[in-house]
Order: structure tokens, then sequence, then C-alpha cells
């Protein structure tokens, strides 16, 4: 018999279906079904009373390190620590070792998934060992089940191969995802270029460094008429640059992340390698600028880039440290506090984590629509944790937000029917 | 000593002079006024010290600082260590967080540390029970030659309220500028720097200096001119075509010095790139006192020694011996 699951006394927010009131969520097997519809008497009950019951949350911008660096995350790791917090998908991007460039590597990430709390969908190198140079087999990899192309961490520097790639990838119905870096202008830079790091005396990446790239790609978005999304973007520039794209009519789509609203350079001070990233955090003016863009609709959508490092890559000289944090157990409380100072809507949060991550990648998810895959996530905005190095799921533990109490988090995480975290308790 | 004695000083590391009020500054150098007379002894050698373990751990290269340590902790009887990096386990693999468990192992009482990473400082310290001073850490500070200016400024101004102070050259790349700027700004003066745009990092003015449009409207006026050194090493950029058109253009001469004050003081913190950044008319000229801050070096660096581990109840008083 297929388990039936009822999510009564939520406040249901489902952009799609124009729908935001408190109602029931029925589930059976691994479809949103009608209340009433199926036969309830063995059914799993929760009550979501004072929580939002919202679309499966989907993150398009992680790292699961698998294969190649096990020893930080694994795709077992990454998803466990996806369902805490509250997603029921991930993109995961494809600079593992080796580079997933060719279908053998996306068929071992897809079968590997399988059995995870959370769905995972590769990402394929834009270039054969993202090294900029030749095209990888798009086709090849499409069939095996990338639902992008990207050389995330590596900006593609030589234009006329990213023009290539526009026209190859959207041959194939694949969007191209920007790393938007002047690796010229950014080279050896540890930190956002402003008087923190001439204080520090940390070689500074400036604004531009992104915002040039950035340029760039609306360009090349523009010439081919091919979808470009852009990753982790991080200045004032960059918004303005593709709120007048989107107003052109440029096929373009973007996202930041959220350290990028939440924190500034200042993070950087005390020399906290948890608080190095690429792109690196920057000004509060640009901080501004991104919760803007985010209430405005020039972001499509909030993605963790989440990029778990060991304590051999982060406790050692800033310089000399990896970038990135982790983000897969924080996204949801530090957009959330966005949505409790007003300047977030909680349609909004669920179009940014859910229903647009879905559009862009053309994956299934984003609405609790009757008949949709039973993909959702159940969220107590009001409820305060610390987060802890203990309660991290994830591998590693370099995150900037460690002993901050946080309020707000995903209190179930349902992913094709299938219960993949759950601290709301069934009754 | 009353004046000495008023003065909690605080700090367990020296990381950087951004830490430190201008009490602190003014206290350590008064400390290092009460020990520079040990250098002009017949017998230069006092027990303060005596016990103490000084560990030098340079692990960028370095003579002076690394010297001017040595001789500051021999001075007060502390037994020192050096360990540069072509002897480092660093040079193996090994972490910086490594070879400091292994020294602390042996228990020394101070880390000296030099390191081309700014920050180093503070990792180590964050990993280590002893204290740790910076001797130079990346692009960041090099705090002890930062006193050392100022102890040097203040032997022959007597203050450095309302002195304008012109640092001329590659502001950027540059530990000691970091220092300064910080050090002669909170007491009081004010600082011009001047160079190549590509010398000058972004949004220095927030340390409280300004920018000459040339270096003769820095030096104009001046009450001391420091020059500093072109980092070659340090450079990864083309930031200057050439020293040739950087010594013509923004080298300290015998003619931009006319502009200054005709008691203007001439420092730099060395090496100097004879004919490049200082003709050698100004480095050997009156206005010189680029070997009073080598002197000076070794009574700051006493000082530090003494006030980071020495200054402990069961230790003698400075100067005493």
């Amino acid at each position: 018999m297929t388990a039936v699951i009822i999510i009564r006394n939520g406040r249901i927010i489902d952009p799609i279906n124009d729908s935001d009131g408190t109602g029931e969520i029925w589930i059976s097997g691994n479809r949103i079904v009608s209340p009433g519809s199926v036969d309830a008497g063995d059914a799993i009950r929760y009550d979501a009373a004072g929580s939002w019951v919202v679309p499966g949350l989907i993150d398009m911008h992680v790292h699961l390190r698998e294969p190649g660096e096990e020893y930080k995350e694994t795709i077992a790791s990454g998803t466990r620590a996806a369902a805490a917090g509250g997603f029921t998908a991930v993109a995961c991007m494809p600079n593992t070792r080796p580079v997933n460039d060719n279908g053998s590597i996306t068929t071992f990430i897809r079968k590997t998934a399988e059995t995870c709390p959370a769905r995972v969908y590769p990402v394929g190198a834009v270039s054969k060992g993202s090294r900029g140079e030749e095209l990888a087999e798009y086709a090849e990899m499409k069939e095996a089940g990338i639902v992008a192309v990207t050389d995330d961490g590596h900006p593609v520097m030589n234009s006329q191969m990213m023009r290539r790639a526009l026209e190859y990838a959207g041959s194939h119905g694949l969007p191209v995802i920007s790393h938007s870096e002047d690796a010229a202008l950014s080279r050896n830079g540890c930190m956002h270029e402003g008087f923190v790091s001439t204080r520090l005396g940390l070689r500074g990446i400036p604004a531009a460094a992104e915002s040039i790239m950035v340029y760039r790609e609306i360009a090349l978005a523009e010439l081919t008429g091919c979808r470009m999304h852009l990753a982790h973007v991080s200045t004032a520039a960059s918004v303005d640059l593709i709120r007048r794209a989107k107003e052109r009519g440029v096929p373009v789509t973007a996202e930041t992340a959220p350290h990028y609203f939440t924190l500034t350079d200042e993070a950087v001070r005390g020399y906290n390698t948890n608080a190095k990233m690429n792109p690196p955090l920057r000004s509060e003016a640009d901080r501004r600028v991104i919760i803007e863009a985010l209430g405005d609709g020039t972001f499509d959508a909030i993605a963790t880039d989440h990029a778990p490092h060991s304590v051999l890559e982060k406790d050692i000289e800033f310089d000399l440290a990896a970038n990135g944090i982790i983000g897969l157990e924080t996204a949801v409380p530090l957009t959330l506090a966005l949505v409790r100072s007003g300047r977030l809507t909680e349609r909004r949060l669920v179009e940014l984590l859910s229903v647009n991550p879905a559009r862009i990648l053309g994956v299934p998810g984003g609405t609790l629509a009757v008949g949709a895959t039973a993909d959702l996530t159940v969220i107590n905005p009001t409820i305060s944790f610390v987060y802890t190095e203990e309660a991290v799921l994830s591998k590693s533990h370099n995150s900037p937000f460690l002993g901050q109490t946080l309020t707000g988090k995903a209190v179930l995480t349902i992913c094709d029917g299938r219960v993949g975290h759950d601290e709301l308790q069934a009754r | 000593m009353t004046e000495l004695q008023a003065h909690v000083f605080k700090h367990r590391h020296i990381f950087g002079l951004e830490q430190m009020s201008r009490e602190d500054i003014e206290f350590i150098i008064a400390t290092a006024r009460s020990f520079k007379e040990i250098s002009n002894r017949s017998i230069k050698k006092v027990p303060t010290l005596r016990g103490k373990t000084v560990v030098n751990l340079f692990l960028e290269p370095s003579t002076r600082t690394r010297l001017s340590f040595e001789i500051a902790a021999k001075r007060m009887s502390a037994d020192t260590f050096n360990i540069a990096s072509s002897t480092s386990s660093t040079t193996k693999g090994e972490t910086i967080i490594d070879t400091a468990r292994n020294i602390e192992a042996m228990n020394p009482d101070v880390i000296v540390l030099r390191h081309s990473s700014s920050g180093a400082p503070y990792l180590l310290a964050r990993h280590v029970a002893c204290p740790v001073i910076n001797a130079g850490d990346g692009t960041h500070e090099h705090p002890s030659q930062g006193l050392l200016d100022i102890m040097t400024i203040l032997e022959h101004k007597g203050s450095l309220q309302g002195l304008k102070i012109a640092i001329v050259g590659d502001i950027s790349h540059s530990r000691v500028a970091g220092s300064d700027i910080i050090g002669f700004t909170r007491l009081g003066a004010e600082v011009w720097l001047a160079g190549p745009a590509t010398f000058i990092p972004y949004g220095v003015e927030s340390t409280g200096a300004r920018i000459a449009a040339t270096v003769e409207d820095a030096v104009t006026g001046a009450d001391v001119v420091m020059a500093l050194r072109i980092q070659k090493e340090r450079q990864q950029d083309p930031l200057i075509p050439s020293l040739r058109e950087y010594a013509i253009r923004y080298g300290i001469n015998r003619r931009r010095l006319e502009r200054a004050k005709d008691d203007v003081l001439v420092m730099h913190p060395g090496p100097i790139n004879r004919g490049v950044e200082m003709s050698p008319d100004v480095a050997d000229g009156t206005w010189s006192v680029i070997l009073d801050q080598v002197t000076n070096g070794v009574a700051v660096r006493m000082a530090l020694l003494y006030l980071v581990i020495g200054s402990g109840k069961d230790n003698q008083e400075p100067g005493e011996g």
C-alpha cells in the first residue's frame, strides 16, 4: 500500500498557484493529491501549525566534492545537509576531481545520489577539464542527466569559447552558468578591494573584476540569444547591468548567495578564513543593492554556493586558504531575516528558493499543485537555534555563522514523497 | 619609572599598531628609552630576561630585523633560537601551525614571527600558548619598525603632534607604511602619501592619511620625509615602467628635499636602493637619521620582549644590572 502523508494547519505558500493560506497537503506515494482523495487510515500526520508549507527548496549551486574530495563532502553527506536545510534538490557544480566533463562522471553522480534524501542534478563542465580550451561533450552529459553547464570556480576567459558554449549548449536546451570573474584583474586577490583589505594588508579583488565579466556575459547572451545564468553575483555594478539587460529582454537570469546579503568584507577582520570566498564578501553599499535586487525581481534565485572545505584548507594563512563556505543549513534562516525586516515577502522567498531555480534548470518542483511531485518543505519561521559545529550535517564546518543564534529553519523536508528530514515529528 | 608604571600594558601579543592606543605606543617608547642606554655600555647585557627563551621564527628572508631582535634578546640575557625559512620544516610541507606546535612543545617564552602572509601572527597566536610578536606579516604591519620610527622622530622633534610627515614610494606593498601611518596619525601627525597611483592602496585615506598629487606637494613644508623601498620581490604586477623613471619622477633628491623644512628628518626603513628611491647624498646627508632608526630598533625590540614576557612579578626592573 502506498504511504499517505498529511500535513495539516500549515500556511501553504504556493506562488505558481497563487495560493497563500492555511490548509492541508496530502501526499500519496510520490505525488501531491487532493485532500480526501485517498484512504487516510494509516496516514502519517503532521501538525504544521505556525509553520509554512512551501514547494521543496532547490539550491541551484552547491559543491558536493564527490568524486575526488570525499574528505570534504560526499554526495550522501551533502544531501543530508541539504535536507536538513530544507532543500529537496541541489544542482552540483562540476569542479570535482576529475571534473564532471563527460557522461561517465555525470552517471556516477546520478547513481550515487539515487538513495539520497535530496535530488541531485549534476551540472556539466563548459570545457574539458574546465580549462577553457575545448567544449565538453554536452549531448552525452545531457543524456546522462546534466541540467546546465558551467566551469564554475574558473572563469571562461576566452570570449569566443564562451560564445560557442552558449550556442552549443543552447542547441541542447541547456543554460550556461557563468562564474563571472576577470581573472587578470582578480589575480592573487583574496578579499574585496576596499579600505578593509588595505588595513589588513590583503590583496584585494575589485568589484569591477566581476562586473566586467557580467557585462561580457550579457553581451554574449544578447549576441547568441541563448540562456545565460549568472552565478553568485556580489556587486552593485553587476546588479545594475543585469537589471538593464533584463529590461531589454536579454535572456539572462541571476542568483546571489545568502552571505552576500548578510555579511560584508568587515567579516574578514581578524583574518577569518571562514569569511573567505570567491567572489569575496563586498562592501555595505553592495550588500544593500543586493538586498534591493532580491526584492525587486532582478535576482531570480538565491543559491548557497555551498563550498565545503576541511580545516586543512581553512586553518592556514588567509591568502593561502581555500575560497568558500558551507551554506545549505543556514540559507533558510538567513533569507528569513530579510522577510522579518520587510525587505522580502514570503512569496518572493519561495520564488527565489524554489520556483525560479526549478524554472531555470528545467527540473520538476516549485509547486504544490495536485499531481505535482511530492517535494515540499515545512519552515518554522520563528524557531531559534544556535548554529553549532556539532549540529552541522555537512562533513565540513567552514561557516562564518557558527556560534550564532539563527531564527527560522526547515523542520520537515519531503523529497519524492519520502521524509528526508524531520524535526516536526509525525503524530 | 613613575611614567612607565602609570600605564598598564595589556597586550599579550604584538600584532600591529592598529590595536594600540596612543598611550600604549608612548608607553612602549618610554620603555625603549629606558633600555637604550644599555646598548652604549661597555658590557651590553642585563639579566632582565635571564632564563627566557625567544624563538625567532623567520619564514621569510630577513637579516636586519632578525638580527635586531636577536641582539635585543641577548642584551637582556634571553636565550635565542633562530629558525629561517630555508631550515624550517615548512619547506618540507609542514604547516605553520605544526611548526609552531613543535616549537611550543619546547616551551619558548615568545615566538617572533616574520611571514609572507598578512595575518599569519593571528593564526599562530590561535594555536600556541606563548605570546607572539609580529616581525612583519605580508603587506599588513611591521609594528616594531613603526615604533622605532616613532621613537626616532620623537628623539629629534620631541613630539609628533602637528608634524607633517611625507611617506613616499610603494605604499601598497609596504608593511612599514601600514604601521607608520597608523602610529604617526595616532600621535597627532599629519601624514601625506606620495607615489605613482599604482603604489597607493585603495581606500588608504580611511587610515587618516592624505594623498598628495605630487611628491613635491607631499614634501613641501614637511618635518619628516620617509622614503620606502621599491619592493621588487612583492610586485606581482608591473606597477612602474622602470626604476629609472621612478628615480627621476619620485626619488627623494636634494632638489626635492629643499622644499621641506630646514630641519627635516630623512628616514628610510632600509635596505635602500641607492639612486632609486633616494639619492646617495640625501641618504648620507645631515638630514638623515637612517642609522638612528637602526639603533632605536634594538631598544624598541628590547622593550617589546620585556613587555610581553619579562614584566611579570618574578622579573627585575628594566635596565637593572
